[in-house]
């Protein structure tokens, strides 16, 4: 064996000798790579589903050229442009009814198709299987397995294929088989190209098309990041806890092995080959603690991955994957993560190895002297820390700063949490009079420095959870809310043209049961060089009761329908820099703004006038969908006759009760998985208080013995000491909602505002942070057990060592 | 278009176009479709046309030319046709026909290539026999001008495609009819009777312009056009071939094959062509030789040979102008320009696939 071998040999005998400790530093890496790597995970098999869900739609990756009138065009277009050399691809879209269901078709051509916009069943692997007999006898055609389910048996329609990646109530099929299907032989829908295909506007106008707005899914888009930005920072915070066991196990071990350190050194190792062997051996753990966490961490993600698909599937109808598919990304992701944080946790220790003299190194308790220094030096940094968090709060304008921001936060909670708990049971120590009471305060403070990385482990997660937990939780309500009150009506149906909307919105006043009609229009206008949209408003009791106005004048609504007045979103008002009374001009004479209203995912700013001002002002202004109130029992017979009266495509038509309602599961569903997070990040940190306990458990025995000499029992005294440590938590828990506010208030407030633009309410939820409280104390019990069960239980004889050893 | 659907769409539609890889169905029975004929006289220009009732077809045109500058370029423009089903032929997008687009521009130092693949029944690529017409996307070889009037109907072409990063366009001219290779166009590929139909139009005089590295480049030479078609053009135990035509003289050409053999035992064949017309060249009156091989990606492929035609007086060593003219398509092959020099100064086009 070579010398480094026979170093690292000797190292490893002290993990033989503790293999608890070897256990903490293994599961608090791991445990904190599978939280960090499964929420990669699910954040990249999200982003790859929605990439396919809105590139299938016509999405940001692939161009979709429509007809510029009416809803179909000649299929001799699709030839003509792929003979002057444009690579488009036809696709054709409508909706059948079976079983008195509406089931969408939806027909692509795969050859010619973006390879990006094809579903899963036509790629990768599945090409070989999906192909031959999508385009050619059987036909057959791809559906999600719940609609191939639903249609079992039934003769027909193609035979079907289930694949995952589709929305539900959608059949997939050849663009021939879908021509059949919908009765439209020799007609297209409309047109995909990639991105880099580039037809020139006088071609488009020659043959009647237009190149489409880019997806109109911004604010499901918005809203989805900011889910995603919900869970990284939930996983980076429980990996940096994670993190402190690991520091905190390394800097242990380091200490306890000083004396081997010394004898190696004596013999003959240079301080160059011991952290070189140091360098190694915590390579090793963290490579081994980094696969670890990856299974694990895979496990996690498999398991919440369904809920998360189902949630987001359902509000922004976009289809995650339910299976979790290898991706390299967030494997390197992870393992990387494990081996910088385990570097950087041993970066101190490393430092201490390789300046280490080689005689003065036997002294395991030296730091000890040093403790009230390095309460201090931590005040002091704490202090850095807190200034550097308000000036970035002050000065910083970014996304990255508000997260500079948080983690000045948390860095400043983190360092001066011993010195507060400390100051709390000093000013304890001063009331208390019992001498029991008395001793068990005084060993509080003493035993604090020994447990405050892992109490700042459980600060970090408690704090967390409070925080996100607050953000999440205000998300869900406001969000809700608001989605009560702008999609307020049962259907939404937008004709092809303004004729068929004439039309539509004609036919449907008459319908007995439709109780309000909702028609709109909507412009693009500037206000001030900026930008903004400007839609109508019509009067009705939806708006006058349902709007989601933030501020408003009084009668504000009857200003509106005066034709003079004009609301503003949020995102126009803050932009602008306007408030209720200021008046605005779109260039066709001033409006008073008498209200202000929220409009969540919007990247634009809004102008809201009444229809008839908008009529007026903007003669070209185009239509939205026309709002159509009913009982909702009356919506399926009511579109049955619609679209027998009239073309619609079935994309104009949307169903908004049915997309509530599964809104509402979607944010169930967000909190289990932000449930299941708490819980995991909360293991993480009573494994660090566990281990801490664990390893001060010896060195507790000479503070201990005393007391059990002056008359105490074991059993009394494994009582004091699991009442010191839940003491501990609860004191803990008592600073971290505080931290967890303002971390929620600075993600509400700053992250949030930065990252999309608007700002939700901090809402808070005092029985939430009960909860956590009661939890942070039940993870200390659970920590304390097994030490408070060895306490009491332990041999008269050893604590009568303590004083044999003369210590 | 997925690279790996393109792949699949071709073999598994396509086994029997002969190229690389895909030769899992080649000897498989042609059921359904119909069977090559030494009796059936060749009629054009009805022939240039489409045979959807035979599983696969092709247009391909090479051309030998040179730049203003006596720079030599090499051209190909190769239109497959492959049926997913035999006839009858469905209509609209159920037609059953693929087609299949290869375009290449060769000079000394860049081989360029690109492909395209298409469904027949829409008018998306396709064929015509008169006035005559080969086309995929905007891939086009056309009659131009008189040109369907004169020389059975390949009188007067224009050949227009463009790469990602190339393009050419050239007029074709020719007085003389087509020449039908093999025995009056039956052209045997083995010893157990496996054959195709096949003629070629090797007079075409070419000018016109290509673009290349952002130039254009006037240009002028030679091309040579085969068609040629079949149900099952290769046997069970062939791997693949080398086919040479080469410009002898003004009026001498020379195409030979050879089919080569799990077992070694290749099938060679040719024709002769001049003034008196196309005569078979049979196979051991044909020596092929490799001279030198080339390393390419992934590959070995033997880019110089020794050819000899006994009977003929032909003993030429040929050299290609661009040793590395590999088309990278999905299922790829070597087609380039060459040269010959020995008993005749000859140029010409090499394809060797199965490599």
């Amino acid at each position: 064996m070579s010398r480094t071998g026979w170093i690292l040999a000797t190292l490893a005998s002290h993990w033989r000798r503790n293999p608890v400790q070897l256990a903490a530093l293994i599961v608090g890496l791991a445990l904190a790579t599978a939280l960090w790597s499964g929420v990669q995970a699910i954040n990249a098999e999200a982003r790859c589903s929605y990439a396919k869900a809105t590139a299938l739609l016509g999405g940001p990756d692939v161009g979709v050229l429509r007809p510029a009138r009416g809803k179909t065009l000649p299929q001799s277009v699709f030839v003509e442009l792929r003979r002057a050399g444009y690579q488009v691809s036809p696709l054709v879209e409508g909706a059948i009814s079976v079983n008195g269901k509406r089931l969408r078709i939806l027909g692509i051509e795969p050859i010619s198709m973006p390879s990006q916009a094809a579903p899963d069943g036509l790629q990768g692997d599945a090409v070989a299987d999906g192909i031959p007999a999508f385009l050619q006898p059987p036909w057959e055609a791809l559906a999600a397995p719940e609609t191939v389910a639903v249609l079992e048996g039934n003769p027909d329609l193609p035979p079907r294929r289930a694949d995952g990646s589709l929305p539900e109530n959608l059949l997939v099929v050849d663009i021939g088989v879908a021509q059949t299907l919908l009765g439209l032989e020799g007609s297209i829908s409309r047109l995909l190209m990639a991105q880099d295909v580039e037809v020139p506007d006088a071609t488009l106008n020659r043959l009647g098309l237009r190149l489409a707005a880019p997806s109109e899914q911004d604010a499901a888009t918005g809203l989805t990041d900011s889910f995603h930005l919900n869970l990284t920072a939930f996983a980076f915070l429980a990996f940096a806890v994670g993190l402190l066991i690991v520091r905190a196990c390394i800097g242990l071990a380091l200490e306890q092995r000083l004396p081997t350190f010394r004898t190696l050194r004596a013999c003959g190792a240079s301080a160059r080959e011991l952290a070189i062997a140091v360098l190694i051996e915590v390579l090793a753990l963290a490579i081994l603690a980094g696969l670890a966490g990856l299974v694990l961490g895979y496990l996690i993600a498999a398991a919440l991955l369904p809920d998360v698909a189902g949630s987001l599937r359902g509000l922004y109808g976009v289809s995650v994957s339910g299976t979790l598919r290898f991706a390299p990304e967030w494997v390197l992701s992870g393992l990387g993560m494990s081996v910088l944080g385990a570097l950087a946790a041993a970066t101190a220790a490393l430092w201490t190895v390789y300046r280490m003299p080689p005689l003065a190194a036997a002294r395991p308790d030296a730091w000890r002297a040093t403790q009230g220094r390095q309460m201090r030096q931590g005040l002091a940094a704490a202090a850095l820390c807190a200034a550097a968090g308000v000036a970035l709060y002050a000065y910083g304008d970014s996304l990255e700063a508000g997260f500079a921001t948080i983690a000045c936060v948390l860095l400043t909670a983190a360092l001066v949490l011993p010195a507060i708990v400390g100051s709390i049971l000093a000013i304890a120590g001063s009331v208390v009079r019992s001498p029991v009471s008395e001793w068990m305060i005084a060993d509080m403070r003493q035993q604090l420095p020994g447990l405050s990385l892992a109490l700042v482990a459980l600060l970090l997660a408690l704090a967390a959870n409070v925080g996100v937990g607050t953000m999440v939780g205000g998300f869900r309500e406001t969000f809700l809310e608001w989605l009560d009150r702008r999609l307020a009506a049962e259907v939404y149906v937008r004709g092809v043209d303004e004729a068929q909307a004439r039309a539509i919105d004609a036919w449907a006043a008459q319908q007995p049961e439709v109780s309000e009609l909702l028609p709109g229009r909507f412009a693009d206008a500037f206000l001030t060089d900026q930008p903004v949209e400007v839609r109508s408003v019509v009067d009705a009791p939806t708006y006058r009761d349902g709007w989601p106005l933030l501020r408003a004048s009084p009668d504000a609504w009857d200003a509106i329908f005066s034709d003079e007045a004009a609301m503003l979103s949020e995102q126009a008002a803050v932009r602008l820099g306007m408030g209720l009374g200021d008046t605005v001009d779109l260039g066709t004479g001033p409006l008073q703004i008498v209200g202000i209203y929220a409009d969540y995912g919007n990247p634009k700013g809004q102008v809201m006038l009444s229809l008839e001002r908008l009529e007026r002002d903007f003669p070209d202004a185009r239509r939205m969908g026309t709002g159509i109130r009913l009982d909702r029992a009356a919506i399926d017979p009511l579109l049955e006759r619609m679209t027998q009266a009239f073309e619609v495509p079935p994309d104009n038509i949307i169903d908004q009760v049915a997309l509530k309602r599964l809104s509402r599961q979607t944010f169930e569903r967000t909190f289990a998985v932000t449930a299941a997070l708490n819980v995991l990040t909360l293991l993480v940190a009573s494994i660090a208080l566990l281990t801490a306990l664990l390893t001060l458990f010896d060195r507790r025995l000479a503070q201990l013995a005393p007391v059990w000499a002056l008359g105490l029992a074991r059993r009394q005294l494994a009582g004091l000491e699991l009442a010191k440590t839940l003491v501990l938590a609860a004191l803990t828990a008592l600073v971290a909602i505080p931290v967890g506010l303002i971390l929620a208030w600075l993600l509400v407030a700053v992250v949030n505002v930065k990252a999309f633009g608007w700002r939700l309410p901090l809402i808070p939820y005092p029985e939430q942070w009960l909860t956590l409280g009661l939890l942070a104390v039940a993870v200390a019990a659970i920590a304390a057990i097994v030490p408070t069960i060895r306490l009491s239980r332990i041999a008269p004889a050893q604590l009568l060592k303590v004083f044999a050893s003369a210590r | 278009m997925p690279a790996k659907l393109l792949i699949v769409v071709w073999l598994v539609f396509a086994p029997a176009i002969g190229l690389a890889q895909g030769f899992a169905g080649l000897g498989t029975d042609a059921d359904g479709y119909r069977q090559v004929s030494p009796d059936r006289v060749l009629s054009f220009p009805a022939d240039h046309g489409p045979h959807p009732g035979y599983r696969i077809e092709w247009w391909y045109l090479t051309a030998n030319l040179k730049g203003e500058h006596g720079k030599d370029y090499g051209v190909q423009y190769t239109l497959f046709r492959q049926a997913g089903a035999p006839p009858p032929e469905r209509e609209g997008w159920s037609n059953q026909q693929f087609w299949l687009g290869h375009i290449a521009l060769t000079s000394a130092d860049r081989h360029l290539y690109d492909e395209r693949l298409a469904r027949g029944g829409t008018g998306q690529a396709g064929a015509i026999a008169e006035p005559f017409e080969a086309w995929i996307d905007a891939w086009h070889l056309g009659t131009t001008g008189a040109g369907a009037a004169t020389a059975l109907g390949f009188g007067q072409l224009r050949l227009q495609a463009a790469g990602s990063d190339f393009a050419y366009d050239l007029t074709l001219t020719t007085a003389a009819p087509p020449v039908l290779q093999g025995k009056g166009g039956y052209s045997v590929k083995s010893d157990r009777g496996q054959a195709s139909y096949y003629y070629s139009q090797p007079y075409f005089q070419a000018q016109g312009s290509i673009q290349i590295a952002g130039r254009t480049v006037s240009v002028s030479g030679r091309a040579w056009m085969d068609r040629e078609w079949s149900s099952q053009p290769l046997a069970e135990d062939q791997s693949g071939w080398d086919w040479f035509s080469l410009h002898l003289d003004d009026t001498t050409k020379l195409m030979l094959f050879r089919l080569r053999h799990d077992d070694g035992q290749d099938f060679l064949s040719g024709n002769w062509i001049d003034a008196n017309g196309s005569t078979p060249i049979s196979g051991d009156d044909i020596s092929l030789e490799i001279l030198e091989e080339t390393e390419l990606p992934g590959r070995t492929v033997p880019t110089s040979w020794r050819v000899r035609v006994q009977s003929r007086g032909v003993d030429v060593s040929v050299t290609p102008l661009n040793a590395a003219a590999w088309n990278g398509t999905q299922i790829g092959y070597w087609e380039g320009p060459v040269f010959g020099q020995g008993t005749h100064n000859a140029v010409g086009y090499l394809e060797m696939t199965g490599y």
